[in-house]
């Protein structure tokens, strides 16, 4: 494997960290991201109904085909549209 | 040497079967393997050549490198496990006293030259040298998954300037810390605003990913040294909203032993050591020092030199002493200048013929840099070119003379810079009214002499608007 050396001062963790999780939902835009595999539509729905009941505001998206990432302007509406991304990732 | 029996004594040679001499010194080999006690080390084909006692497999190299072996055949006698002789290439009365044996490779030519070391292949020292040598680097490893683009990699992890970087892999290091005599762990300086000790190393990876030679690694160190001192001010000069970067001025030898650009284009694009010296300083002063746009940096504009600025004077050519000779350096010093500097801004003058025209002309755009009504502030570059130092040559005047005369043309009266004249509310204070007053502090231009044969062109480059003691002084250090 290739590796490469560090070339910062070495003050922030060597693995990106997770963002802190949100202490409320209320009023936050979250995005429920289906991949196009089978039933994540109904997972979603669900969810969704779940948030709202929270005040959190959702927005649905959908990538073409689950087996290629998403196109770059997908998620730069996902990322540019809302503060949190709900994924369905398994059938 | 674990490779080897202890206290072993007799010959060692090392082979290829890729090389046509080794090949033709077979039966040479044969004869040897049965009459003395011999081994082979073979580099890529460990039945090669077949049907030695001695054989042994050197395809990782480790013996290869661990005796410095740059050509095979090399045939190395050796006595209770000290090396007391080697002879490179096959010469046959060579080989033959050596080994004590007056019909070695009879019917075999008197001499045949050998070929390169897989040992000394491109690339492969560096290798050869992480995985068996004592070199230590302790720079974290990022790993690069299998489908992942180092490129990109360096990206996503913020180390770019939004230019693609060499992917500072250890071997590149290694090959860059060969540039210097340094040891890598040596801490160059602390650089602002993290304040974050650097080492060689570290100057090395950056270097590695600004796209430098190992033979510029002294001139970004000396860079680094100056960016360092406290009077350059380094974490005022990013924190400014004004234009300013560090701006690296090089002079002496070194400027032709790496090639750098100080004629045609010298300010512009195109040559590999200036692009990539202030570059390395830059993307340090990022990685390392923290030092990042919309972070400490707080450029309202910025400017393109903050990529990399870095700039050599045409010294041989000039009729003036150097900038570093100026700044208390002896002829035949390498060094660098650190100026916080801003854009380049043009001088056309394509009409004066005598100095003194010239030099009022210079001066009048000298005294247009920060603001055409504020005194005393920025520091300045001039960069004089060839057909404008002509101009001067001819009339015989020397640096000390010209700064005489265009110090007279920096001089204003202070009623027409003060706040309110001329119908902007930008200038001096108006207690100055009645004073002369002038454009720079003393000691605040630095001239340099650089350029291509043709234009009647200068520039001048603005220093930070809190030049001198109270903000940056141009700093020097002398390049080891």
């Amino acid at each position: 494997m290739t590796e490469l050396l560090d070339p910062t001062a070495e003050r922030q963790p060597a693995q990106r960290q997770a963002l802190p999780l949100p202490q409320n939902l209320a009023g936050a835009r979250i995005a429920l991201l289906d991949i196009s595999k089978p039933r994540g539509d109904v997972f979603l729905d669900r969810l969704a109904r779940q948030l709202q009941a929270l005040a959190a505001e959702t927005r649905r998206y959908q990538k073409p085909t689950f087996a290629r990432v998403a196109p770059a302007a997908l998620k730069q509406a996902i990322a540019s549209e809302n503060d949190l991304v709900i994924e369905a990732l398994a059938d | 040497m674990s490779l080897l029996p202890k206290d072993f004594s007799g010959y060692i040679a090392v082979v290829k079967r890729d090389c046509a001499t080794c090949r033709l010194i077979q039966p040479a080999l044969k004869a040897l393997d049965q009459a003395r006690e011999l081994l082979v080390f073979t580099q890529d084909d460990a039945d090669f050549p077949r049907g030695l006692s001695g054989l042994r497999d050197d395809s990782a190299l480790e013996l290869s490198f661990r005796l410095e072996i740059e050509t095979v055949p090399t045939l190395i006698a050796v006595a209770d496990g000290k090396e007391t002789r080697r002879l490179v290439g096959w010469q046959r009365e060579d080989w033959r006293r050596l080994c004590d044996m007056p019909a070695l490779g009879a019917g075999l030519p008197a001499f045949s030259p050998g070929c390169g070391s897989k040992s000394v292949e491109p690339g492969m020292p560096e290798k050869l040298a992480l995985k068996f040598g004592d070199a230590r680097l302790q720079s974290r490893r990022i790993p690069v998954a299998a489908a992942q683009d180092p490129h990109e990699l360096a990206y996503e992890r913020g180390w770019s300037d939004g230019l693609p970087v060499i992917p500072p892999t250890a071997e590149r290091v290694l090959l860059m810390l060969g540039g210097t005599a340094r040891s890598p762990s040596e801490i160059v300086g602390v650089i602002p605003p993290n304040l974050a000790p650097c080492t060689v190393e570290k100057v090395a990876v950056n270097a590695v990913m600004a796209g430098c030679k190992p033979e510029y690694l002294p001139v970004v160190l000396a860079a680094v040294e100056a960016a360092c001192h406290d009077a350059f001010c380094l974490h005022g000069v990013l924190a400014t909203t004004y234009f300013v970067g560090p701006m690296l001025i090089v002079n002496g030898p070194i400027r032709d032993k790496i090639g750098m650009n100080s004629g045609i284009n010298a300010l512009g694009q195109g040559n590999r050591a200036n692009a990539s010296i202030g570059r390395a300083l830059q993307l340090l002063i990022r990685n390392v020092g923290g030092g990042i746009p919309g972070g400490v940096d707080r450029a309202t504009l910025g400017q393109p030199g903050k990529v990399g600025f870095c700039i050599a004077e045409r010294e041989e050519e000039s009729p003036w002493e150097s900038l570093a000779q100026e700044r208390g350096f002896a002829p035949g010093t390498s060094t660098v200048t650190l100026f916080a500097g801003g854009g380049v801004h043009p001088i056309a003058d394509q009409k004066s013929r005598a100095p003194e025209s010239l030099t009022r002309s210079l001066a009048l755009s000298l005294r247009t840099i920060h603001h055409a009504k504020l005194y005393g502030g920025a520091d300045a570059l001039l960069i004089l070119s060839p057909e404008h130092m002509r101009v001067f040559r001819h009339a015989g005047w020397t640096k000390k003379r010209f700064r005489q005369e265009l110090d007279k043309h920096l001089a204003v009266d202070g009623q027409v810079v003060i706040r309110g004249a001329g119908g902007i509310a930008e200038g001096m204070p108006p207690g100055l009214a009645g004073q002369r007053l002038n454009k720079l502090r003393p000691g605040g231009l630095l001239i340099v002499y650089a350029g291509a044969n043709a234009g009647m062109w200068s520039a001048v480059i603005s220093g930070w608007a809190a030049s001198g003691p109270k903000g940056s002084v141009p700093v020097t250090v002398a390049i080891e």
